[in-house]
């Protein structure tokens, strides 16, 4: 039955079911035929996600008009986007908790039959589903609800947005159940073995079609500088994640594959893609957020245009040269030791600029802060991507880099960026989306304060217990007795960690707190909260509860 | 006007975004595969025998690099703890690198011979068993789990596609030479010594009858860091500073 | 392609690099100063407060 008026036929009501009908059936084939248990389980887990989706796609499409074509805009593919970034986020941020746990009681929280509990297998979806699969859905919901707001344009693809959603989620899937099972390339933020890497190729060259495609159609003259960092983002993860990912599989029917590089040079790619991994999906994709969401929620436009320019190309171009700065005093050559501290210096300055220009948008407004929980916790995500972007180039200076390598201090620094930036520009942004998309009005302005208190009190136990571990393990390392020996023995360093992964673990389980309460939150503003009437800006001048 | 052009046309925008990107990367990448300043040449380097590379899989598959770091830097405390500071061409057969970026655990890149068989198959079962405050994990399933072997051929022509230098013997007797390594009282052990010169063969895991996870991944620690003959070794050879 | 040695590669690389690494920079700031230019981000920074939000 055909009940579309549009159009009688559609390329992408071809070309998506037909991706989605030879992955189902690379998915039965890898299940019917590899003699890789592991490699099974994977491809009946990939064919189980292609037969969902083409049902779905299937129910969505036949004979009648989904809401995202009939609207001016693809709003509900942001909301799916939402929803999959809050599920994601909790699972991520448990997960972490959990390895916490698991450094300060090994007795308790391992389990020597269980295999995939062991820290060496939840470690890696600990970072994958809060970095790509939390960060990913929150870049993906975010950029597609500013790029057609900005560029008062629809994504283009007609239902490519949707095969982003799904195909990006899949992965996801099928990289943290590969964890699990004992799938990894052993690459660190790049572990997900060859066939996943091509699923993400794949999906990630329609997110650029869709995303692109958006910006070609826009009405606006200019492209909004906000897109100009999701674009960023977009391209050079394509780029990074292709280099990066090179390997030969050892059978088309196996999991395992060997990367192309080897020893030095495989390091330096590997940390070349590690840091600009940061670089553009964790800093450039979020400045993107920065630029659009602080500007509208303080109902003021950014401070200054011309830094945002700056800001862009200075950013971008200093940061890919500033990965060496993770292979310090190691065997890669010296002139590419010093080459990545330099530019890692040199990127302070483009960072600052970045945050005095996200700062400095609030001149004059500076008592929203006060009433608007939501606005306090974007404006301070900035203030943390300050600090972090300060205290990342002191950690690359080579005598900084000799005592804290290898130690706490860089889990600190990661999680300065990663709870107090990352998470609160997302938290801050899902804030805002929520009562925009379904048109509620947020249910609590005091359960935002209570996400930001809790949460804020977690980050600062979480980092600074951390710094205090880490500067601590870096000078016990190197501590000489009166003999000219070294002082301490390591296990005598791990023993003297217990009590600060003990707060780490708490500040970390309080942080997942603030989130449940925001999730808790956010279900009651959709399932029945007040209707909406008016715009976000009239919800602002409302004070705190 | 250029800029405005610039500025309106997302193709180009999409272009200086790759030019920006691209040359930084290329710049400090390409000159690296200039391997003669790269990588130095020195004696006792070999490709990993069959069983250690199946026990450098399960120490990738474990995600032990997560916690243990294998590169030694060059800091006077680190050479006294670890010993001589890590080569660039002791992992040039390392596919992927493992050097790590947390301490967690103690830097494994010579742990090879530290320790016995015996003390590895305890700590590997319970660490805390031998070392009571550590915070490792049990791999108590790793002597309970046969190694899986069958495509250990394969394994080799891989790891010979991405320029490691096995030869045609190597990978035609790749299976032997694993059974060899792991089994003192089989035949093959001569000819897989004469393949692997000064590889270590015996029973790691105290189990003869069966050849299991454990003895891959105790064959390849123990072996972390011994390949390189310090005594031929000129640290002051202009080749060798770089 | 001729071969060329380490260093000279390494030489190129380098000093190639600076040189390019000034001229963008360069360009990015004739771009963002330029006066003809200032009408269009004046207008491209109100973008986000010009939409009808949801």
């Amino acid at each position: 039955m055909q009940v579309q008026t549009e159009t009688p036929w559609r390329l992408d009501h071809i070309i998506i079911p037909l991706i989605l009908f030879l992955g189902f059936c690379a998915g039965m084939a890898e299940w019917a035929r590899s003699p890789d248990w592991r490699m099974v389980v994977q491809g009946w887990t990939f064919a189980g996600c292609m037969a969902v989706i083409g049902a779905w796609y299937m129910w969505m499409y036949s004979g009648r008009v989904p809401d995202d074509e009939s609207g001016p805009y693809c709003d509900t593919v942001v909301k799916a986007g939402v929803v999959a970034a809050m599920f994601w986020g909790i699972a991520g941020m448990l997960v972490g908790v959990i390895i916490a746990l698991q450094l300060s009681f090994p007795n308790l929280f391992y389990f020597p039959d269980l295999a995939w509990t062991n820290f060496g297998r939840l470690r890696p979806l600990h970072t994958s589903a809060v970095i790509f699969a939390f960060g990913g859905n929150v870049l993906i919901a975010t950029s597609f609800y500013v790029v057609q707001r900005t560029c008062k344009a629809r994504l283009w693809g007609g239902s490519l947005p949707w095969f982003v959603f799904w195909g990006y989620n899949t992965f996801i899937l099928l990289a943290g159940t590969g964890y699990l099972l004992g799938i990894t390339q052993a690459r660190e933020y790049a572990e997900p073995e060859w066939y996943a890497d091509i699923w993400l190729t794949i999906v990630w060259v329609c997110y650029l079609l869709t995303f692109l495609g958006a910006i070609m159609k826009r009405k606006e003259p200019h492209i909004y500088v906000a897109n100009w960092f999701y674009l960023a983002f977009i391209v050079t993860i394509a780029v990074l994640h292709i280099v990066n990912n090179l390997a030969m599989p050892v059978s088309l029917l196996g999991s395992k594959s060997y990367s192309l590089f080897s020893g030095v040079q495989d390091a330096l790619i590997q940390w070349w893609y590690g840091h600009n991994a940061v670089g553009f999906f964790l800093t450039a994709g979020f400045l993107g957020i920065v630029y659009y969401f602080i500007p509208k929620r303080a109902q003021r436009p950014v401070y200054s245009y011309r830094l945002s320019i700056i800001h862009f190309w200075s950013l971008i171009f200093i940061y890919i040269w500033a990965g060496p700065h993770h292979l310090l005093f190691t065997a890669l050559p010296e002139w590419v030791q010093t080459l990545g501290m330099t530019f890692s210096i040199i990127l302070w300055m483009p960072s600052w600029g970045g945050m005095i220009n996200g700062l400095m948008t609030l001149s004059g407004a500076w008592d929203k802060l006060r009433t608007d929980p939501v606005l306090r916790m974007l404006v301070v995500s900035v203030a943390f991507y300050g600090m972090a972007t300060f205290e990342g180039p002191v950690m690359s200076i080579k005598t900084v880099n000799a005592l804290s390598h290898y130690t706490n201090w860089t889990i600190g620094h990661v999680h300065s960026g990663a709870l107090g930036w990352v998470g609160y520009v997302s938290f801050g942004a899902i804030y805002c989306l929520v009562p925009w998309l379904w048109k509620k009005k947020l249910y609590s302005n005091a359960l935002v304060e209570w996400h930001f208190w809790i949460s804020t009190l977690g980050i600062v136990l979480y980092i600074t217990s951390m710094w205090v571990a880490g500067i601590m393990q870096g000078l016990m390392w190197r501590a000489y007795n009166d003999y000219g020996f070294l002082e301490y023995s390591f296990v005598e360093v791990v023993q003297a960690m217990h009590p600060y992964y003990i707060i780490r673990a708490i500040g970390g389980a309080m942080y997942l707190a603030g989130t449940l309460v925001m999730a808790f939150n956010l279900w009651r503003t959709v399932s029945n909260g007040a209707p909406e009437i008016s715009l976000p800006k009239d919800m602002i001048a409302e004070p705190a509860q | 006007m250029i800029h405005g052009w610039l500025e309106r046309n997302s193709i180009l925008l999409l272009i200086g975004i790759l030019l920006v990107v691209a040359v930084g990367g290329a710049v400090e990448i390409t000159p690296l595969f200039w391997v003669n300043g790269t990588v130095e040449h020195i004696n006792g380097m070999r490709p990993y025998t069959p069983l250690e590379l199946e026990g450098r899989n399960i120490y990738t598959r474990e995600g032990c690099y997560l916690c243990h770091s294998q590169q030694i830097r060059t800091l006077r405390d680190e050479v006294e703890r670890y010993g001589h500071y890590s080569l660039a061409a002791e992992s040039e057969y390392d596919h992927p690198f493992q050097w790590g970026s947390e301490r967690t655990g103690p830097d494994l890149a010579r742990v090879g011979a530290k320790y016995s068989d015996e003390w590895h198959r305890a700590h590997l079962a319970d660490p805390r068993s031998v070392v009571p405050e550590s915070i490792m994990p049990p791999y108590k399933f790793l002597a309970e789990t046969p190694l899986d072997y069958r495509d250990i051929r394969a394994i080799l022509e891989a790891n010979s596609d991405v320029g490691v230098p096995y030869s045609k013997d190597q990978i035609a007797h790749a299976k032997e030479d694993l059974e060899a390594q792991g089994d003192p009282n089989a035949e093959g052990v001569g000819a897989f010594q004469k393949r692997y010169p000064k590889a270590q063969a015996r029973d790691f895991d105290g189990n003869p009858n069966q050849i299991t996870e454990a003895d891959a991944l105790i064959a390849y620690l123990q072996m972390l860091g011994t390949l390189v003959d310090f005594k031929t070794y000129q640290a002051d050879a202009p080749e060798n500073r770089r | 392609m001729e071969t060329w040695t380490f260093d000279e590669v390494l030489a190129f690389a380098q000093s190639w690099g600076a040189v390019y690494f000034t001229l963008m920079f360069v360009v990015v700031l004739i771009y963002a100063f330029w006066p003809k230019n200032q009408p269009g981000f004046q207008r491209a920074k109100n973008i986000p407060l010009d939409d009808e939000g949801a």
